[in-house]
């Protein structure tokens, strides 16, 4: 049985390995092969990039080269993967090989599109890449004072993001002696400050004790960088100092070239993760048009029923699990204190107060 | 022709019925409509004021054995 994994991000590196331990007999008598196609040599541990937007970690420390972090039995190709003929069950890859399989998992990820909107690119920070991250550090190292504006696109991958750089945001701040110089307003799509309800009381409350405005049921229409405001599809405006964003997410394009989803996401089961219309091709991560939450603690829970649907499809020839809409969001509330709020299909989150060693279980697991 | 998506958003908590109707308002035309299936009382509250303010329409709102059925258009 022939394994194809399309992506080398948190989703396709977990299966990898979880399907290779499983599968070792088979593997070891040539019974399963594993493949994993991905964009690149190196690969980048995105939650980080938070801590490098804010100083307080370098890039270098975001990345590992992918095959160290592969079982020894998976085969590894950096070659991404410009056409999926799922009909035929093959894809072709930018060297232009072909590559067959008999079941095939697609982890390609997602992308911010700030280009999207009309002035965001150019007058806006945001911590979603690398280039990103160290403009933002750069950014708020400069910053004298002046008005904050937190500015939130959907959707967005990591939704705790737009909380946690806001607190954190705050605290920097005031650690350089500027929290009477900087002021916070905070804007969020929806008619509450996030989208799980009882983050969203906590935040209110944490935002009346640091004086931070709200404005709910914004939606970024348009940036005008010479008059410094932004305006919302809503009709509102709001002026800035320093505009920072969470920009709206697309899946990868090679998706949407191939019209496997519009927007780049894949349209899958929500259960077993089979893309609609196929039996042996699966998507997980961000990817899936699934309505939870882009992070990667999704795409963890998911590659690891799927590794075990995969392997049962080499043994039994059926799948066994369903994936039940488990995700786990840390929750950065400052410098040093944190929460998280676990949730899936059928249990809603309890996030309990921050405290410093939920901190620093984050900081541990980031390592 | 006009078209008609369902957007699946039963028992899901986050990002929630209201930001995947909002994310998915940009994947459609206008005059397209997207039905939003909610177990979350909320929505049917929540979505209309949302797509009033904005300016889109709102089609019609059930409720069916605990699931909303909310139907928006794309106006603009």
């Amino acid at each position: 049985m022939r394994i194809l994994i399309v992506g080398g991000g948190m989703g396709g590196t977990i299966l990898a390995n979880n399907l290779a331990r499983r599968l070792k007999s088979e593997l070891k008598a040539n019974k399963a092969r594993i493949t994993l196609l991905a964009a690149s040599e190196k690969h980048m541990y995105q939650p980080g990039l938070l801590y490098v937007a804010l100083g307080r970690m370098s890039p270098d420390e975001l990345y590992r080269d992918q095959a160290s972090l592969l079982e020894p039995e998976v085969e590894l190709h950096v070659d991404p993967v410009e056409e999926f003929l799922l009909a035929k069950n093959q894809v072709k890859t930018k060297s232009g090989k072909t590559y067959d399989y008999d079941l095939i998992a697609i982890a390609t990820g997602s992308r911010p599109v700030t280009e999207e909107i009309p002035g965001l690119a150019e007058n806006s920070i945001n911590v979603y890449t690398e280039e990103a991250a160290l403009k933002f550090f750069k950014t708020i190292s400069e910053f004298k004072g002046g008005r904050v504006v937190i500015a939130v696109g959907v959707p967005h991958k990591c939704p705790m993001i737009p909380p946690e750089v806001t607190f954190c945001l705050y605290d920097y701040f005031k650690d350089r002696g500027l929290a009477d110089k900087v002021s916070f307003h905070y804007t969020y799509p929806i008619g509450r400050l996030h989208s799980l309800e009882p983050v969203s009381k906590w935040m209110q409350g944490e935002f009346n004790q640091r004086g931070i405005t709200t404005e709910t049921l914004f939606n970024m229409k348009e940036v005008d960088g010479a008059k410094k405001v932004v305006r919302s599809e809503e009709g509102s405006e709001v002026k800035y100092d320093l505009l920072v964003a969470v920009p709206a997410h697309k899946g990868m394009a090679v998706v949407e070239k191939n019209n496997l989803g519009k927007g780049g996401w894949i349209p899958v089961d929500r259960l077993r993760l089979t893309i609609e219309g196929y039996q042996n091709a699966f998507a997980l991560g961000d990817t899936t048009n699934i309505p939870i939450s882009k992070a990667g603690s999704t795409a963890h829970f998911e590659a690891e029923v799927l590794a075990e649907n995969l392997a049962s499809l080499v043994k039994i020839g059926a799948p066994v699990r369903d994936y039940d809409g488990k995700v786990f969001c840390f929750i950065e509330a400052g410098k040093d204190r944190a929460t998280y709020a676990m949730f899936n299909y059928n249990n809603p989150p309890d996030p309990k107060p921050p405290t410093k060693s939920i901190h620093w279980f984050k900081m541990a697991y980031n390592q | 022709m006009a078209e008609k998506k369902v957007i699946d958003a039963r028992g899901t908590f986050c990002p929630g019925p209201l930001m995947e109707l909002i994310s998915n308002m940009k994947l459609i035309n206008v005059g397209d409509e997207l039905e939003v299936l909610s177990t979350d009382k909320g929505s049917a509250s929540d979505v209309p004021e949302w797509v009033n303010k904005v300016g889109h329409q709102m089609v019609s709102t059930t409720e069916e054995n605990g699931v909303w059925h909310i139907v928006v258009r794309k106006a603009k």
